[in-house]
């Protein structure tokens, strides 16, 4: 086995592959195109590529041999439906997608902006917007779903609890957490403990700001989330939240978090200054890590710009795969570590901003 | 019948596209009947909702069309149609 990674950039889909110890760029598909997500299921080893067009609209790719050739596949739309009655809704980003299951062949769940979320059946080939969450109460508030950077919240995380199926988390930024136990007929926020200290009330119970959730495999009820007001973490599936931010101030505001798949207590953040100062704390690269489940918090920064470093990680931007750990950032940059953060090398430099990053695990 | 010509950007996705002749009173039926030679095509000249997008342009004899939502701006027979894309910065 060897492993390759995905880098779903601004200017193209970037394959790096490690050879005597060495990382190099192995292919470029889609040169020149933004790369708005990218996601391999690896239920049936199929690559996925959403590209997002400037002029002709958002595009979903898929390869089934690990990007010799690609095919398009059907895009989601929003054909008769509204933000707002008056307002049509019209695809603006594919964020994120997931497998519905080892028990469900063939279902794919896809989130969008506008905040929509959408099921396949048939491996991507047609795709259905899930009703209940699109008819919720809460989306049809402006004052609980609104966007955050974008015009509309949209959909960037989807997980499913590897225990049953039917269990489905998403994050809508913003708006919140939301769960569903019923594969989908019906959703309930769990943002309990959770602040939005943007909003008149910073608990109220939709109208959060989650930027990245995880689900440790080894622990399904413990989940993590970089929000835009802090670390939180839950251990009970999502019915409180505890804010598990630095107690310094850092780490605390960001994107990026990486979690362990086996110790529900380990996790690591790359933080920026503040929501104001979207640039590491003093321009020095630095990623955190914590062994007690946030409870405190150590900083790592060797092998990393830690002079005028402006480097940014998106939410997508920051995986952890074995004892690996690697992430790309804003300014096209990859950076990897071989023991669990420690010490750092970057792996190429030049590339375009990196919007997502994926890892691939190939028989050689 | 008419004429239709296409920015050369759209070959990337649709390399056997060319200039051709092509039937329909309107734009939208133009348009449909481009979709039948080139399946795929209309979803990156219109949107979910069949709106021409918003960083594309048609032009009839030279006329942008007015009508960018339900594409009826008339077609008359040996008119020439060009679908280019808006500029964009970046």
């Amino acid at each position: 086995m060897h492993t390759k990674l995905l880098a779903g950039t601004s200017k193209g889909l970037v394959i790096l592959s490690e050879e005597n110890n060495r990382w190099k760029i192995a292919d470029v598909y889609f040169e020149g195109l933004p790369i708005s997500m990218v996601y391999i299921d690896e239920r049936i080893n199929t690559w996925w590529a959403g590209i997002s067009h400037r002029h002709w609209g958002e595009k979903l790719h898929f390869s089934r041999d690990q990007g010799k050739t690609w095919q398009e596949a059907g895009v989601p739309d929003f054909k008769n439906h509204f933000i707002r009655p008056g307002n049509p809704a019209t695809l603006k980003k594919l964020w994120t997608m997931q497998h519905a299951g080892t028990d469900r062949p063939g279902c794919l769940w896809l989130g969008s902006e506008p905040g929509g979320l959408f099921f396949s059946d048939d491996n991507g080939k047609t795709w259905h917007l899930t009703e209940s969450l699109w008819n919720h109460p809460s989306r049809l508030d402006d004052k609980q779903w609104f966007g955050a950077g974008k015009d509309f919240p949209f959909i960037h995380s989807v997980i499913t609890d590897s225990r049953d199926s039917n269990h489905v988390y998403i994050g809508v930024s913003c708006a919140g957490i939301f769960k569903t136990l019923d594969g989908g007929k019906s959703w309930h926020p769990k943002n309990n403990g959770l602040v939005a200290a943007y909003l008149p009330n910073p608990h109220a119970e939709v109208g959060h700001d989650p930027h990245r959730i995880l689900l440790c495999p080894a622990n399904p009820d413990v989940i993590w989330q970089q929000n835009h007001c802090g670390i939180f973490r839950t251990e009970n599936g999502g019915e409180h939240w505890r804010n598990v931010s630095g107690k310094t101030g850092l780490p605390s505001y960001g994107f990026a978090l990486a979690i362990d798949e086996d110790d529900p207590s380990v996790a690591w953040v790359i933080p920026a200054q503040s929501d104001e100062r979207r640039i590491p704390y003093e321009l020095k690269l630095t990623v955190w890590k914590t062994r007690d489940g946030g409870k405190s918090w150590t900083s790592f920064n060797h092998g990393l710009p830690v002079s005028f470093a402006f480097d940014l990680v998106l939410r997508h931007a920051f995986i952890k795969h074995g004892k690996t750990l690697a992430f790309g950032t804003n300014n096209g940059n990859i950076y990897l570590s071989d023991n669990l953060g420690e010490n750092w090398n970057v792996i190429t430099q030049n590339l375009s901003q990196v919007n997502c990053l994926v890892s691939a695990s190939l028989h050689k | 019948m008419a004429k239709i010509k296409f920015t050369s950007a759209l070959k990337r996705y649709f390399p056997s596209l060319r200039e051709m002749e092509i039937r329909g009173g309107t734009v939208k039926e133009v348009l449909r009947n481009v979709e039948k030679m080139h399946p795929g095509i209309s979803g990156y000249l219109v949107d979910d909702h069949g709106h021409l997008r918003k960083h594309v342009n048609i032009f009839v004899q030279g006329d942008m069309i007015k009508d960018r939502e339900t594409l009826n701006d008339t077609v008359k027979h040996s008119d020439e149609l060009l679908v280019f894309q808006a500029l964009s910065g970046g």
